[in-house]
């Protein structure tokens, strides 16, 4: 039992890897060879689909795009849900249950039914087709997620280290930013995660609030497929390319993972 | 812990509410107009009363994609829940082995949804696809473009692929908060492996399960970009869920009063049962 025991981890990676190696595989294949051969590694290896993508500029700014709403959304969601996370773990006041429970609605709103709303509201106050409108409305979601889990965290910090500080007279300013963001940066390492990851794989509502400066690389992929047929290594070779961010955040923040999990409320 | 009442908390607050009332309250208000009105385009509106509700009620259609809705959603947590504890279970506790898993594992989680609708494309393909040329080689007929059979189990497998990751580092972190004094306990007790998962590993787990189960559910039901890409509802309408049938209706056929009677009703539905779930867990939490 024991020594058979890797086994089954190992089997579950090699199917998650399955699909990610067979993008990577088409990525370095021409469209020709990806339609006509049926082959499990490049035969005619090249990297013309990844130099289409860099030398084109409306391929290359989506990544900027992304990026950038995604840091906005990211930045905005965890400076707005600290304090209110705190006073959710610290005190009661009129309304917190009700006010809690609506935050967590808005995670439960499916996208499909904001988008077509969303895009006349964001037209009329003049934010359709910029960063800000797709990291604000992504906050939607993002938001409540933070304040749970932050909300998780900071409970998990007793309640004397607040009243020590006091004593100590720190003002609340000094002891939130010098003590007690610190004791919690694991849970702001967890939250930042999940902010990113939603924020970054999410595409109804980025695709339906851009046109062409704010457009999101996942969104550039879906008309550049459609309009020149199926362009096969471009799509691969752009969908790998989508891969990395979130591999880079996930290398980050491995340590706080399993650590950081157990700690709060998740 | 012993809660201080203060009003004044409410000033914390006030960024979060501002920011998701300012997205939150607006559409839906906008949702819930165009619900009782028909439209003539160009912002003429005529007022329509309960018609659209009791006709999406009513609809065939709707009743159809509700139940698929369901059903793929039955699905996903019977596979997922179990599957994710399972693999959490079997999980190396410490050495090289452990970054190695988490990292490899959270990969599916961080690809955008509409490439992972792409990839499970390109890779079940019949023709030029890994998994759907190797099942046709071995004798099974498989296209999931043709066979509604097919393209459901190629959604499910895609939907595994892409979220069983989430339900296993949920339980992992659960199962790494268990104290080792409780397995010495068990192991003096002569518990076998079955009674110490049971007794111990799974009363431990329950809170991130409960989280598992919600965030499972919720994004299950409203799943939109994998499906629509990789098979855009069919064949046929065999695939097509509820929102793939809500965007149809309000982007495609830009019924507007019917699309937003029925984002109502979903959204209404997501709710409640939200709401129970949600009822339940702090009924737990305030007990223990």
């Amino acid at each position: 039992m024991k020594k058979i025991k890797w086994l089954v981890p190992t089997i579950y990676i090699i199917f998650l890897m399955l699909p990610i190696y067979w993008l990577l595989n088409m990525s370095f294949k021409t469209t020709t060879e990806i339609i006509n051969v049926y082959s499990l590694w490049p035969k005619d290896f090249t990297l013309e689909n990844y130099v289409t993508i860099f030398t084109d500029s409306t391929w290359y700014m989506g990544y900027v795009n992304s990026i950038t709403y995604t840091v906005f959304n990211t930045i905005i969601s965890v400076s707005a849900a600290l304090p209110a996370a705190y006073a959710f773990s610290r005190y009661k006041f009129l309304g917190d249950k009700h006010l809690f429970f609506w935050l967590l609605t808005n995670r439960m709103a499916p996208p499909a039914v904001f988008a077509l709303p969303f895009f006349q509201f964001y037209s009329s106050v003049n934010l359709f087709d910029t960063h800000i409108a797709i990291a604000l409305s992504h906050c939607l979601f993002n938001i409540p997620l933070a304040v749970w889990i932050l909300e998780g965290f900071m409970s998990a910090v007793p309640k004397e280290l607040d009243e020590t500080a006091y004593v100590d007279g720190y003002s609340f300013g000094r002891f939130f930013f010098k003590i007690f963001i610190p004791t919690i940066a694991a849970g702001i390492g967890i939250t930042m995660f999940f902010c990113f990851m939603f924020s970054w794989v999410e595409l109804l509502l980025a695709k339906t609030l851009t046109a062409t400066i704010a457009k999101p690389i996942a969104a550039i992929m879906t008309r550049t497929s459609s309009t020149s047929g199926y362009e096969l290594g471009l799509l691969a070779a752009a969908g790998s390319l989508t891969i990395i961010p979130g591999a880079v955040v996930i290398y980050f923040v491995r340590n706080y993972i399993a650590k950081g999990f157990a700690m709060g409320r998740v | 812990m012993n809660k201080t009442f203060n009003q004044k908390a409410w000033y914390f607050v006030i960024p979060v509410f501002v920011l998701v009332a300012f997205n939150a309250a607006v559409p839906l208000m906008t949702v819930v107009n165009y619900s009782f009105q028909e439209t003539f385009g160009s912002n003429v509106f005529a007022w329509e009363g309960t018609r659209w509700f009791k006709e999406i009620l009513h609809s065939e259609r709707f009743h159809a994609s509700l139940g698929r809705q369901a059903i793929f959603t039955f699905i996903i947590l019977l596979i997922q829940l179990p599957l994710g504890i399972f693999i959490a279970l079997t999980m190396p506790k410490k050495g090289w082995g452990v970054p190695v898993c988490l990292i490899l594992m959270s990969m599916p989680l961080l690809i955008p949804w509409n490439v992972v609708g792409a990839m499970w494309n390109i890779f079940a393909l019949p023709d030029i696809g890994f998994l759907g040329n190797s099942l046709n080689s071995i004798g099974f007929d498989y296209n999931f473009t043709q066979q509604s059979g097919d393209a459901w189990f190629t959604t499910v497998l895609m939907d595994v692929w892409h979220w069983t990751s989430l339900v296993v580092l949920l339980s992992y972190a659960g199962l790494n908060s268990i104290q080792p004094a409780y397995y010495q306990a068990a192991e003096i007790d002569g518990a076998s492996r079955w009674d110490i998962f049971r007794y111990i590993e799974l009363p431990k787990m329950k809170k991130v399960l409960t989280l598992a189960i919600l965030l499972r559910f919720m994004d299950s039901f409203m799943i939109y970009t994998e499906p629509f890409v990789l098979t855009g509802g069919g064949p046929g309408n065999a695939t097509n869920f509820l929102s793939l049938d809500l965007v149809k209706m309000a982007l495609g056929q830009f019924d507007l009063g019917p699309a937003a009677a029925m984002s109502l009703i979903y959204f209404l539905i997501v709710l409640l049962i939200c709401w129970i779930f949600y009822s339940l867990m702090m009924k737990n939490e305030a007990r223990t």
